[in-house]
């Protein structure tokens, strides 16, 4: 009975093959929730209160401090820099206080700052990026030219960030003198998700059916009206939709600010300037690297967790959202320009 | 008038065309007709010079002149050219804005702001071609809400917005049904006392009903060319005869 055994051989295959690739999916899937409720769970104790308004606004509103923990009369006292020298003026007597850098206070200028970082270095891939691509797909013409080009963008691609985060630090921080900065960090993130945007915004312009593009240049509008008023407004959802693994990527980055715009602690505002200009040239907080100072610069322990996972609750909230507000803008074009 | 002089076209290697000459009065429709891939289209796309577009293709012999003006003269501005010939393409291709945005298009491009002007030129291209009556209730919507025969009929109305000289057709009908093409052929009969109309058409039965002359192309040449009639009941050449009669093609 060959046949017969084959047969039970095959269907034991099929079954084999399906487990594997179920249990694969359903691994990835257990993995990503076991990362995503850890941080959830023990981020929340500290984002998230049991008294009104159940939020802790402390920490999403006020800068990182560093906490004090000491005994008082057989109670524990858990004071933020600014309350402890308040205290301090009451009681006047020493105490022998232990300093965990960081653990009190709360980390909205890191909000801010990768807020900032973020939309400037979209800004800067977005123009450079579109820019590219039009030429690519409208009007460049040498085939061979633009494999080349298309080989160098698939190499930019491949480069890790710490070496978009070198050369940042070598071209912008040194060479033009822009120090650890804003603009550096948002040049810097802007080239390294420059391929991507620059591939994505090529294939939406492509996308473009030929025939609006013809209508519009035999009606005698120039190439650059046609681009401008036919092509380019059907392609932006799709570049929208591109950019917005764009903002997940240069806002979790690492890398590439942590020499060219990133401040372990800076007590101004980055509004808190003299001159306008200043503005741009100076360096901010991020959430990605405080959460890699608050866990590898200082040294460990029970307070320094609260912080770490509070940052890190609040940075994977603030990414979502910022993915979020992306996918609405482009739905809302997407409905108003369907062909 | 255009004067097609002795003209070849090239993609690349590929010659599609072979010195082709004819002269298409003003103010009277000439249908290409011929099996696919006999250079009609391209021919009709050199008048515009939407071939342009395409990369590695050129005229490489002779001359077109429409109205005197040599079209592939180094100091013309091709801009002002597709503002005096105007083009319908075989699959109708309305901008997706509204059906005012649309007409607009060419005026806006060209630098017109006045509201007032604009809106005069929607409401007469609309009506020259045949629309107004049908949808001047729903300027504001979208132009892809319309039928396939009404988007084909807002392309010419578009396309008369710009007030041409010379409107070029390629294979107008041949996505729409047979009532929304004979909409199109007796709005082509009313523009031409207006417009030089140049039609490309698989259907010869179109080309004998809309057009004063015909030119019969076969594998990039022009085989004959005359009054439409001529050409329908009494062909000079046997491959006009042998195409219009049905034995190929």
């Amino acid at each position: 009975m060959v046949a017969a055994s084959s047969n039970s051989r095959r269907s034991f295959v099929q079954t084999f093959m399906f487990w594997t690739f179920r249990l694969a999916t359903y691994f990835v899937l257990a993995c990503a929730t076991c990362i995503f409720l850890d941080i959830a769970i023990k981020g929340s104790r500290t984002v998230f209160t049991n008294h009104a308004p159940f939020i802790n606004v402390k920490f999403l509103t006020e800068p990182p401090q560093t906490l004090y923990v000491f005994d008082y009369q057989g109670k524990k006292m858990e004071l933020s820099d600014r309350e402890f020298r308040k205290w301090q003026e009451t009681h006047k007597e020493p105490v022998d206080a232990t300093s965990i850098a960081y653990s009190a206070g709360g980390i909205w200028p890191c909000i801010v700052g990768t807020a900032l970082l973020v939309i400037g270095s979209m800004i800067v891939a977005l123009v450079i990026g579109i820019s590219a691509a039009i030429y690519l797909s409208e009007y460049s013409r040498d085939a061979h030219f633009i494999r080349f080009i298309r080989v160098a963008i698939l190499n930019l691609a491949g480069v890790p960030s710490i070496v978009f985060g070198l050369f940042g630090f070598g071209l912008f921080v040194i060479y033009f003198g822009w120090n650890v900065s804003l603009i550096a960090g948002w040049f810097t993130l802007g080239l390294m998700i420059l391929p991507a945007i620059i591939i994505a915004s090529e294939e939406s312009l492509r996308a473009v059916p030929k025939g609006l593009r013809e209508g519009s240049l035999a009606l005698g509008a120039t190439s650059w009206q046609t681009i401008r008023k036919n092509v380019l407004p059907y392609a932006m959802p799709g570049i929208l939709t591109s950019s917005i693994l764009g903002i997940a990527r240069v806002a979790g980055e690492t890398a590439p600010i942590m020499f060219t715009a990133a401040y372990a602690m800076r007590d101004e505002m980055p509004w808190q300037v003299t001159k306008w200009t200043d503005f741009f040239f100076q360096g901010v907080m991020a959430l990605p690297y405080h959460i890699y100072v608050v866990s590898s610069k200082i040294p460990q322990n029970e307070y320094t967790e609260r912080v770490q996972y509070g940052t890190a609750f609040v940075f994977l909230v603030v990414v979502m959202l910022i993915a979020l507000a992306s996918i609405v803008l482009r739905e809302r074009q997407r409905r108003r320009l369907s062909w | 008038m255009i004067d097609v002089r002795e003209v070849d076209f090239t993609y690349g290697d590929h010659k599609v065309l072979h010195n082709v000459s004819l002269q298409m009065p003003p103010r009277a429709v000439t249908a290409f007709i011929g099996p696919s891939g006999c250079g009609k289209t391209t021919l009709l796309r050199c008048i515009n010079r939407m071939n342009d577009l395409v990369d590695g293709s050129r005229i490489s012999k002779g001359a077109i002149h429409v109205e005197g003006i040599d079209i592939n003269s180094p100091g013309l501005d091709v801009v002002d050219l597709r503002r005096r010939v105007g083009m319908v393409f075989q699959k109708s291709n309305p901008f997706p804005k509204s059906i005012y945005e649309n007409i607009a298009y060419g005026l806006r491009v060209a630098g017109v702001k006045k509201r007032s002007r604009i809106d005069e030129a929607v409401e007469k291209s609309l009506r020259s071609a045949a629309l107004w009556d049908e949808i001047k209730d729903r300027l504001d919507t979208n132009a892809y809400g319309l039928s396939g025969g009404q988007q084909q009929r807002l392309c010419i109305a578009r396309a008369l917005a710009v007030e041409p000289e010379v409107v070029l057709m390629d294979e107008p009908c041949s996505a729409l049904d047979p009532i929304a093409t004979a909409k199109i052929e007796e709005l082509i009969q009313a523009l031409k006392t207006q417009y030089t109309i140049v039609i490309v058409t698989h259907n010869m039965q179109q080309a004998g009903r809309v057009s004063d002359l015909t030119a019969f192309f076969y594998l990039g040449k022009l085989i004959e060319f005359g009054p439409t009639v001529k050409i329908f009941t009494n062909p000079g050449e046997k491959q006009t005869e042998d195409y219009i009669t049905g034995r190929f093609g």
